[in-house]
């Protein structure tokens, strides 16, 4: 028989060391499926490693592919502390894509210290404003905000797939499906030259900073770790379970929001429908690989688009499917949640 | 110690029954169990007796095979039960009867009686071998129950002889009743004890778990006393009285607080016509007057579900009035919240610890600022919580309040119940409050805290505030209460002054029944 037993003290040590492990490990049992593909691991391995990290362009592939999962890793970091479950960044991804769109392609025109705040705020609040709605369901009448907010990102996708094909088509896109493109104030600048590295990477870590600095510091942080941890005795203490659910409901939508906000005006430079691989989803795997720290979610938001971006330099030299990078994504996320819950308790034979 | 007391049990002379060698159990770190050696003699009422804690549960669980023993072994009659094995342990004549009721409510007496007893299919034939069975049962032992009224229709005390009666019917020769008395009211205890005797009478034997040292010593032929996983001694219970035992019991001296009475102030608390909806109908209050001044406790006794959760949660903000209206330190109360009810100076202790007195995986200074987040000193620059000035704030109070912990930065959900309790307690009584709103304050503590407790609650007494005290423990009210008003079915009925301390009354009341 296996039991688990609560740890009374967690060595230092130990929760350090975890998650390190149980990444390699996951690189261990992943070795399998490149032997099954006839390749040799190590070498593999290597072009993984080269193709994310190699070169000043592989790294500046790898950040800006992490730019929105950093974004919405925090949407979900933030919402799933206070145990509100957004399933919904995609959605919130694209109303956020919408509102930059809407504003930033002609609507008016300023300089770009002021354009680009504006873009991202415009983005903050579309992406709010769309969680608004399954928060007040869920506060009001008790709706399983799982399901709403889920279903939200099909109903948002086809509102794009609408405007992208009819109102909001770009005349000048030789009948491609896309929005007009941002104008040029509204364009995020380049980090580096001949990169596609941008200033919405470093919005994004100004953002994980700032929210690790409102968990940490302020009264909203308290109330919203405090409600995710114990409802009821946060509701005894005087914490209005409510307010503070809605609140941290609009931050973390208005996080995703952003996230289309840097995809278009930064990388894109319009609103296509394929503008997200699932940024939103996979956003809910950078949070848990993170344990909801805001600042882990930096790293594990990087590791995974590095795996993403390696493995598809690794599939274009070598007969290994880019598709590895799923199942490695898939095993690192079971492993280190398997490693948090060896830190927590002991396992004892009996 | 000044005695000189057995720790080795060899006193049953008697015809042995139940036999425990060096029973040893750990969790962990913890020692449960630590090799203890016990009999149990045909025809005896063994007690055991013991703090939260000290491994009574524990034992009776390895008894009874929902543990098994890391070392030791348990004999029934000279032949050793296979351990981890609730089935050999039915089978060798140990029936069980635990502390929250393990009936199914929507089935009858009879259904929950062999349930599990017989064979799954062909139930009808079998229903009235059972009937048959459990009517000469019944009248056997004096046990009447109706064998087909639905369980969820009975009292606790009814239910109760279900349960001993479905451990006679799977033909027990040992009882194990966990905190029996613990539901009951008094005359229901009177009931309880009068049917173990007429079984051990008829050549059963019984042992009883509690920590209530009085029905223990009225009840009980030897006395087991555990502490911190040991038997430190067994006793007869003719030769033992209360506060050695209970020294025993703790391994120190316990002072209980001396209560004198005080000359009531104004009132702070004021009840009128007060309904609420939305919970059980008997949870519901329904038409409750009540009023509290400074300088006084009002005990509210009742048996557990009629109505104590709905007035607590009243008082401390969490549930509106359908009805009626509440006055607090004499002003009309129109908004009803938990920070309201605070700052209007009501000091909280609430039944449940860990769900509603603490968050667990905070920190212990975040716990004790909890309700004053918004406050200065703790808030900053408007959105910054201080986190220096919530350690000072902590670190005072844990020196104050002699909460013992690792320090502010300390996750909460490590602390000890009592510690937990004393927390909460220094939370509640350092903002000095003019009611306090206390429902079991002292369930599940060890001896040294309830004293503890007690001592808080009524030196806040003395510096005028007013207490609601609910407790289901009828020593702790009449030891601690001014005066007492019974809770039966949402209705709350104060005992008149003369009798205010009349046990046999109280218990009338709790049952539902008038006074004669």
């Amino acid at each position: 028989m296996i039991r688990l037993e609560p740890r009374e003290r967690v060595p230092i040590w130990l929760a350090g060391t975890a998650p390190i492990v149980a990444i390699i490990v996951t690189l261990v049992l992943c070795s399998a499926l490149i032997l099954w593909a006839g390749e040799p691991v190590f070498q593999s391995y290597l072009l993984l490693v080269e193709g994310a990290l190699g070169s000043k362009f592989a790294i500046s592939e790898t950040l800006s592919r992490a730019t929105p999962l950093i974004f919405t890793g925090l949407a979900a970091a933030v919402a799933f502390r206070a145990k509100f479950w957004n399933i919904g960044a995609e959605g919130q991804f694209y109303f956020g894509a919408l509102a930059v769109t809407w504003i930033g392609t002609g609507l008016f025109s300023l300089p770009p210290v002021l354009m680009i705040p504006i873009l991202f705020l415009a983005g903050a609040v579309a992406g709010g404003a769309l969680l608004y709605v399954p928060v007040v369901l869920k506060t009001r009448l008790n709706v399983d905000e799982v399901v709403t907010t889920l279903l939200l990102n099909f109903v948002v996708i086809l509102l794009v797939s609408y405007l992208i094909e009819g109102p909001w088509k770009d005349p000048m896109s030789l009948g491609w499906p896309q929005a007009a493109p941002i104008i040029e104030q509204g364009e995020l600048p380049k980090l580096l030259e001949r990169t596609r590295l941008h200033l919405g990477f470093v919005v994004a870590i100004v953002a994980a900073i700032a929210v690790w600095l409102l968990m940490k510091l302020t009264v909203w942080g308290y109330e919203i770790r405090a409600v995710g941890f114990n409802a009821e005795g946060a509701s005894f203490a005087g914490i209005s379970i409510n307010s503070t659910v809605i609140r941290t409901a609009l931050i973390s939508g208005g996080l995703a929001g952003m996230a289309g906000v840097s995809e278009v005006a930064g990388l894109k430079g319009y609103l296509t429908l394929d503008l997200s691989p699932g940024f939103g989803y996979a956003g809910i795997a950078v949070a848990m690989l993170a344990q909801l720290h805001p600042l882990g979610v930096i790293a594990s938001a990087i590791f995974l688009s590095a795996i993403f971006i390696g493995a598809d330099s690794m599939s274009r030299s070598s007969d290994v499917s880019s598709y590895i990078a799923d199942v490695v994504t898939a095993v690192s996320l079971l492993l280190v949640l398997l490693s948090v819950m060896l830190v927590r308790f002991r396992v004892r034979w009996s | 110690m000044s005695q000189n007391l057995p720790t080795e049990d060899n006193s049953a002379t008697l015809e042995e029954f139940l036999k425990l060698d060096g029973i040893t159990k750990r969790f962990g770190n913890l020692t449960a169990n630590d090799g203890i050696s016990l009999s149990l003699a045909v025809g005896e009422i063994l007690a055991v007796l013991g703090e939260n804690g000290a491994g009574k549960t524990t034992l009776m669980n390895i008894i009874f095979g929902h543990y098994v023993a890391d070392e030791g072994s348990v004999e029934v009659r000279g032949q050793s039960l296979p351990p981890g094995s609730s089935e050999a342990a039915i089978k060798a004549g140990i029936g069980m009867v635990h502390q929250h009721f393990t009936l199914a409510e929507n089935l009858t007496v009879l259904e929950n009686i062999i349930l599990g007893r017989e064979p799954l299919f062909s139930i009808r034939q079998k229903l009235s071998a059972g009937r048959r069975k459990l009517r000469a049962l019944s009248e056997q032992f004096g046990l009447d129950v109706q064998p087909d009224t639905l369980v969820g229709d009975l009292t606790v005390g009814q239910r109760q002889r279900v349960e001993i009666l479905k451990a006679l019917y799977a033909d027990a020769q040992i009882l194990i009743l966990d905190e029996p008395t613990a539901v009951l009211t008094p005359q229901e205890t009177e009931n309880l004890f009068a049917t173990l005797r007429s079984l051990v009478e008829k050549g059963m034997s019984a042992i009883i778990i509690s920590h209530k040292l009085n029905e223990i010593l009225r009840i009980s032929d030897r006395i087991a006393l555990l502490r911190r996983g040991k038997l430190i001694g067994v006793v007869d219970a003719k030769d033992a009285d209360r506060d050695q035992l209970a020294e025993m019991m703790v391994g120190r001296k316990v002072t209980r607080p001396k209560t004198q009475r005080l000359k009531a102030g104004a009132a702070v608390l004021k009840l009128e016509n007060v309904s609420t909806s939305g919970a059980s109908s008997s949870e519901d209050l329904k038409n409750v007057n009540l009023s509290i001044h400074a300088h006084e406790i009002c005990g509210v006794a009742g048996v557990a579900g009629n109505g104590q959760n709905s007035l607590a949660d009243l008082i401390c903000g969490l549930r509106a009035p359908s009805s009626g209206s509440i006055e607090l330190m004499g002003k009309k109360l129109t908004r009803f919240d938990c920070r309201t009810v605070v700052k209007a100076g009501v000091g909280r202790i609430p039944e449940d610890r860990h769900a509603k007195g603490i968050i667990g995986e905070m920190a212990v200074w975040e716990n004790l600022v909890s309700e004053d987040l918004r406050q200065p000193p703790f808030i900053r620059g408007a959105v910054l919580l201080d986190k220096s000035a919530g350690c000072d704030h902590a670190a005072s109070t844990i020196e104050r309040y002699d909460i013992r912990c690792p320090g502010p930065q300390a996750e909460t959900r490590l602390l000890s119940g009592g510690n937990l309790q004393k927390l909460i307690l220094a939370r509640g009584l350092s903002r000095q409050p003019r009611l306090i709103i206390a429902s079991q304050p002292s369930r599940g503590l060890d001896e040294g805290a309830i004293a503890y407790v007690h001592g808080q609650l009524l030196e806040a007494r003395k510096h005028g505030a007013g207490i609601l005290l609910i407790s289901e423990d009828l020593d702790e009210l009449l030891s601690l209460a001014d005066r007492i008003a019974v809770i039966f079915r949402g209705q709350l009925r104060e005992i008149p002054a003369e009798a205010s301390h009349d046990i046999r009354q109280i218990g009338l009341m709790m049952s539902g029944q008038e006074a004669v």
